[in-house]
């Protein structure tokens, strides 16, 4: 296991295999994080909530404070229209940050750190953000690939850049997420590779390099989950409020 | 640098989805498409169960408890600004009223000294009164005494004489001659016995 850094992002299956038709929904150890992970949030925002003191406890000082900064961001950047999303983007960014710290614990698994699961993630923003748009606009939602004082010569240029670059943000929103936690976990692997290798002379330094990528890791893990909700949230802010 | 790398073998890896497959079994476990079906699966079912728990229980709760905090704060406040002013109604209240005793007090005192004093002129009045009649009275006494003691002495003095006389000599005298030369000595000797 030690010998493949890449070993760690295998998928296998725990238990039987269970077979919907032609498709595979077998329990694996993606899903098995996933559940924890959803758990965890739920237990954790449960005994946050549970009673109403004044002077809050230390679990309910969390809770509130997640609360409100996930509501900070929101408002922040997408304004007072996004507050009904308020609870999809919460579930995201917990979600999305319990699974990346989750995988920071030794021998876990890493549910974001899967291509497939950011790119259905950020694909279900990307089909919801683009019918809050037509929903809310209607065929006006176009005006978001034409920017306002552009030279007429340059606008078709101009519309199909928007364009492309509208449709590559599910793809640039799942790959920054997978891509960051792939490598950091990565590079995790091989420094500790590294230390096993150059054993007790030599290993000193690859292990120093592991504390501190381990701390690096865990802020990755913060700031990415940050990124993907304040991306949807300026996704959504384009959808609502329509400034092109 | 690595992420970089990474980031374009994705994106190439997804180019040529079915070439990277078929020349490489180890490579990276996240294109397998083996479990991908079983991943989209459960990220739907647990995503969704979290989505739906947060939203219909957890996160009004944690709302409704913030706000219930703003306004439990607000209200003690407010409670606290209600009592305050309370207090310091009270407070006038209370110096008020201390204003108004200290001032009955006075009064109280200036009364109470005035009927002491009226009392006491009164009694030392007539003290006064009494005193002045007892002493005319005695005056009187002692000047009735005073009048009647040169008599009296002379009598004495009369009486004594004869008396001494009878006894010295054994012979009776004349009461009349020995009271002419008593009253010839009180004559002259009666501002010195009887000198006020």
């Amino acid at each position: 296991m030690a010998a493949n850094p890449m070993t760690q992002f295998e998928v296998y299956r725990i238990g039987p295999e269970i077979k919907v038709g032609a498709f595979d929904i077998s329990f694996t150890n993606a899903s098995l994080f996933m559940i924890v992970s959803s758990l965890a949030i739920l237990i954790v925002f449960n005994l946050g909530s549970k009673k109403n003191s004044l002077i809050p406890s230390k679990i309910q000082l969390l809770a509130e404070l997640s609360y409100t900064f996930v509501s900070k961001m929101i408002s922040d950047t997408a304004g007072s229209k996004a507050k009904p999303y308020f609870s999809f983007i919460f579930s995201l960014f917990m979600f999305v940050l319990f699974c990346n710290m989750f995988g920071m614990i030794p021998y876990t698994f890493t549910v974001t750190s899967h291509i497939i699961v950011t790119f259905m993630l950020a694909a279900f923003i990307f089909i919801g953000v683009t019918i809050i748009g037509f929903v809310k606009h209607g065929f006006g939602y176009l005006k978001l690939f034409v920017p306002s004082g552009v030279p007429v010569v340059l606008l078709p240029l101009i519309i199909i850049i928007e364009i492309i670059s509208y449709l590559s943000r599910p793809v640039s929103l799942s790959v920054r997420l997978f891509a960051n936690m792939m490598a950091g976990h990565t590079m995790m692997k091989v420094f500790g590779g590294f230390v096993v290798s150059l054993g007790i002379v030599g290993g000193w330094l690859p292990l120093s390099f592991s504390v501190a990528l381990t701390g690096l890791e865990i802020l990755v893990a913060f700031l990415q989950a940050y990124v993907f909700a304040i991306l949807t949230c300026i996704y959504l802010n384009d959808a609502l409020n329509l400034h092109h | 640098m690595i992420k970089k790398i990474f980031f374009q073998s994705i994106f190439f890896n997804l180019l040529f989805f079915k070439e990277v497959f078929a020349a490489e079994s180890g490579g990276m476990p996240q294109l397998n498409p083996e479990f991908w079906i079983s991943q989209i699966f459960w990220l739907t079912i647990t995503f969704g169960a979290l989505y739906i728990i947060l939203s219909k229980l957890i996160l009004p709760k944690i709302s409704l408890n913030l706000e219930l905090r703003k306004s439990q704060i607000q209200d003690n406040i407010e409670a606290a600004e209600k009592q305050r002013e309370n207090s310091e109604a009270k407070l006038k209240e209370f110096d008020d009223i201390i204003k108004k005793s200290k001032l009955k007090a006075k009064k109280n005192y200036q009364e109470a000294r005035e009927n002491a004093l009226k009392e006491i002129n009164f009694k030392r009045e007539a003290l006064d009164k009494q005193i002045d009649e007892e002493i005319k009275k005695t005056e009187h006494e002692i000047k009735i005494l005073k009048k009647s003691a040169p008599e009296k002495i002379n009598k004495i003095a009369i009486e004594s004489s004869s008396e001494l006389v009878k006894k010295l000599i054994g012979a009776e005298v004349n009461n009349s001659s020995i009271s002419a030369i008593v009253d010839d000595l009180s004559k002259r000797n009666g501002d010195k016995y009887y000198g006020n």
